[in-house]
């Protein structure tokens, strides 16, 4: 395999540049936008650089842009989504690990019969649960409450969890178990002093996939937050469609990036593992 | 020892009660109940009353379900079909041993890390026709410049197509461009040796190779399709008029806007067999290789 310049490796080269390209106009079109003045705005060419730079749309979508009938920009759904996010992933990645460690080594019977149904869980339409969830937390008073959504978040991420603990349990060798059993260790010693402290890349994974899909949650946090838990997604989408008088885009993009910062970063700063948590996301049977 | 096993066999059942709770309650639990509310004429509170397939019948003459339904099937097989077509040239591309591949698999992975509201709004943004490329392109001198499908009626939807491609394709990237490293070298010189041009050794040897990455893409992607609501309501809320209506959003609004749950529990169902009549044969499919697999 040479890399000589031929036509071929030009041609190469120009469709990744122009994909690239493609990928990228919409994170530029943001930040430029975001950094424009109204009056720039209303020019009409979104491609241009900012003549004037200011960070008052910034600002302003952090502490002032209205929300509904509040302005206090989107700071507030900022920190619902930390109170909902935390607490959501922690529990989730904690019941799939007790999930996959059980059904990986102790194989009760008839738990491989739940576990399919969980797996099929995974593929059920949201709305196909949403009303009945709806009534049966409002009947133990959790509607509308940070507990009762992250209650939700765990529930909706059961099944990838305990896929992805009982997939990465099962690769272990079954001497390893077997020896703890002989030394006399019980279910839960042994998770938490063998199993456990070797979980250390799977729980990784399961941290960057958690975070993500619950940070960009819209549809569970709209229904089940309730008004005062509004997360940032969903406070986002607010400001955007619910303005009255004059749309102000620069602030609203600054909005769309702060949402989108703690995945983005997340991303940036995980890379290589973020790929493998969505190559071991997918149901592997 | 008969005692020992009976015993930890019963701290794992107790380990496995919040999974055994999800599954009846939270999964078949609400199946059922809303299998039942779509039998009622239940509307703001469901009721005990039995009307049968009624709700069903409504639903089929309802005009707004069945566009949703259309829009739904043309959006899932353009959105499935661009994704695996642009994920699959860019992992072949990127798999050219270029340079800066860090880089180029960074920028297309990037949307996929953001929300769909956040995708769809900044999408909204750049096809707004008075602010967006359509102005651009006047400014730029192409005065009859025309590209306002946002706003338009027959093509609202393609731009649904646009966004949420740009946000996914990178996932298929990422995924086949990992199949493709494991494919074996000796492969490659085998078919040199033959005289085998490189793009038919993609088409008709690697391609097929790459079946289980694929497979794993097209779940993923077939669940994005189903679940499709929050770019939507961040693009065009459904418009032009009902133009790019989907049926999440249909059952979403009939719960929570016009009161009629026994109408949006059948919509439900209705949903559920069908993502169930794809899934399940897909899944037994891949069960039986799995088997197969291991048992040579």
């Amino acid at each position: 395999m040479k890399t000589r310049i031929t036509p071929g490796r030009i041609g190469l080269y120009v469709f990744l540049f122009t994909a690239a390209l493609f990928f990228l106009v919409p994170l530029y079109v943001m930040l430029v936008t975001s950094v424009k003045p109204m009056s720039e705005i209303r020019l009409g060419n979104i491609f241009a650089l900012p003549l004037a730079p200011t960070v008052e749309p910034w600002r302003l979508a952090w502490q002032a842009a209205c929300t509904g009938l509040e302005c206090e920009g989107i700071r507030g759904g900022f920190w619902n989504s930390v109170k909902i996010t935390v607490p959501s992933t922690v529990f989730s990645i904690v019941v799939g690990a007790v999930n996959g460690y059980a059904l990986s080594f102790w194989r009760p019977r008839g738990a491989g019969v739940m576990f399919s149904v969980l797996m099929m869980g995974a593929f059920i339409p949201g709305q196909v649960v949403l009303y009945p969830l709806v009534r049966a937390l409002a009947a133990v008073d959790l509607y509308s409450s940070i507990p009762g959504i992250v209650l939700v978040h765990v529930i909706f991420g059961m099944p990838m969890m305990t896929l992805l603990f009982r997939n990465y349990y099962a690769s272990l060798p079954d001497e390893l178990f077997k020896a703890a059993r002989i030394d006399g260790g019980g279910f839960w010693r042994i998770f938490f002093e063998l199993m456990l402290p070797m979980s250390t890349p799977v729980i990784v994974v399961a941290m960057i996939m958690q975070v993500t899909n619950i940070w960009n949650d819209f549809l569970l946090g709209l229904v089940f937050a309730g008004s005062d838990n509004l997360p940032m997604t969903v406070q986002l989408n607010n400001i955007i469609n619910t303005t009255t008088g004059e749309r102000l885009y620069n602030v609203n993009m600054a909005a769309t990036i702060l949402t989108s910062l703690v995945p983005l970063a997340l991303y940036f700063i995980s890379g290589r593992w973020f790929v493998r948590g969505i190559a071991s996301g997918a149901v592997k049977g | 020892m008969v005692k020992q096993r009976s015993r930890t066999s019963i701290a794992a059942w107790i380990a496995l009660l919040p999974m055994i709770l999800t599954v009846v309650f939270a999964y078949i639990g609400t199946m059922l109940f809303t299998a039942r509310v779509s039998l009622s004429s239940s509307r703001i509170f469901p009721t005990s009353d039995f009307v049968g397939l009624g709700q069903y019948a409504r639903l089929f003459r309802n005009e707004r379900w069945l566009l949703s339904l259309e829009n739904l099937a043309i959006y899932g097989v353009l959105f499935v079909l661009a994704c695996l077509v642009i994920g699959f040239l860019l992992a072949v591309f990127i798999d050219q041993k270029v340079s800066g591949e860090g880089v180029l698999r960074t920028v297309f992975l990037y949307p996929y890390a953001m929300s769909f509201v956040a995708t769809g709004l900044v999408w909204q943004w750049i096809l707004n026709p008075s602010l967006g490329i359509q102005q651009v392109l006047r400014h730029m001198g192409f005065e009859d410049a025309q590209f306002d499908w946002i706003v338009d009626q027959d093509k609202a939807l393609y731009t649904i197509v646009i966004a949420t491609v740009w946000q996914a394709s990178g996932l298929v990237m990422a995924l086949l461009l990992s199949g493709l490293r494991g494919i074996d070298e000796e492969m490659w010189k085998a078919a040199r040796i033959d005289g085998i041009p490189r793009w038919r050794v993609y088409i008709s040897i690697v391609l097929p190779m790459l079946w289980p990455s694929l497979s794993t893409a097209f779940v993923l992607l077939f669940a994005m399709v189903i679940k499709l609501f929050d770019p939507v309501v961040a693009m065009t809320q459904g418009g032009p008029g009902t133009a790019s209506e989907v049926p999440a959003k249909f059952i979403m609004d009939y719960l929570f806007g016009r009161a009629n749950i026994g109408l949006a529990s059948a919509a439900s169902i209705v949903l559920l067999t069908t993502v169930m009549a794809i899934v399940a044969p897909l899944y037994f499919a891949r069960s039986k290789v799995v088997q197969k697999r291991s048992k040579a």
